[in-house]
């Protein structure tokens, strides 16, 4: 087994309004920031044992799939590391 | 008919559902999520409150508990289940109806009265109303923006399992008469039966006389039936 660092990043599917983004958004253009747009992201750094990447890549989709994400509004991606 | 008014930690409107629903003659008691369905439910009330403190998302904790399971099944076998609120955040979670609420359009917790088009009076929740009665209730959220895949929107309104929209006074269902920026106004929908609903407006905060509306009453009749 080896140690693994999973990420998933949850994020809002495209056309969802995001009023928590809208706000930040907006707070940053009232401290003077000039931006765009602004979109924002739940990220989980899971730190598991799988025999390799594929199987922690797997198990972390799993997660996402059973409770991380919704997909009535979410789209995730996982990105796995091995743990130093 | 006993009711179980299923209580995680975090909920806070359970006790007001059994009010409410004692009021109306109903037999009602909380039931401890952990503790499971008792034998002799008849009817299943999700309640309001902030369950697991909204982490992750609003519901999704408390949606995933064994009980859930135990609800999702009494549904199926058409058990009338009712999610208030919280309730109707950890039924869309749970798979009970379709779509998922989410953040309020302004951002902010809402806590106001309006008004809900009665969309279908031929449910067990609607039973005591008109189509295209307008009925005054509270709501208290800062995630109840109804979201669902466009083509799932398509299914479900054809499929007339909108239960209640929200509209202006008169009963118009304008963008002004939204408070939450749900798709398509959407308050309340149906699940797969008809014996199952979930809305984010609070029917057993307008059901006792003295806290001021008694419109929601008609909801709560379903268990009194």
């Amino acid at each position: 087994m080896t140690g693994y660092t999973a990420t998933v990043t949850v994020r809002l599917k495209h056309g969802v309004l995001d009023p928590e983004a809208e706000t930040t958004q907006r707070a940053l253009e009232r401290l003077g920031f000039e931006l765009e747009d602004l979109r924002s992201a739940d990220r989980f750094e899971i730190d598991l044992e799988a025999a390799d990447a594929d199987e922690a890549d797997e198990r972390a989709g799993e997660m996402a799939d059973r409770l991380l994400a919704n997909p009535t509004i979410h789209d995730y991606e996982v990105a796995v590391e091995e743990r130093e | 008919m006993t009711v179980a008014v299923v209580q995680f930690g975090g909920s806070n409107c359970d006790r007001d559902a059994v009010r409410a629903l004692t009021h109306l003659g109903v037999d009602a008691e909380r039931v401890w999520h952990a503790d499971g369905l008792p034998d002799d439910t008849d009817g299943i009330v999700v309640p309001g409150g902030f369950s697991y403190g909204d982490y992750l998302r609003a519901g999704a904790m408390a949606a995933r508990q064994p009980i859930m399971a135990e609800v999702r099944a009494a549904a199926e076998s058409g058990t009338p289940v009712l999610g208030v609120c919280n309730g109707a955040q950890i039924g869309c979670e749970a798979g009970l109806t379709d779509g998922a609420f989410t953040t309020n359009r302004s951002a902010r917790f809402q806590c106001e009265h309006v008004h809900l088009r009665v969309e279908r009076a031929d449910t067990p929740w609607t039973a005591a109303y008109d189509e295209g009665d307008v009925i005054e209730v509270p709501i208290a959220h800062g995630e109840g923006r109804f979201e669902i895949r466009e083509d799932r929107l398509e299914t479900l309104e054809a499929d007339d399992r909108v239960l209640f929209r929200y509209c202006d006074a008169d009963g118009a269902v304008t963008d002004e008469a939204n408070p939450n920026g749900s798709t398509a106004n959407v308050a309340g929908v149906l699940g797969a039966r008809e014996t199952v609903a979930v809305m984010m407006p609070h029917p057993e905060r307008a059901t006792l006389p003295d806290v001021g509306g008694t419109d929601g009453q008609g909801v709560l009749r379903a268990f009194a039936e």
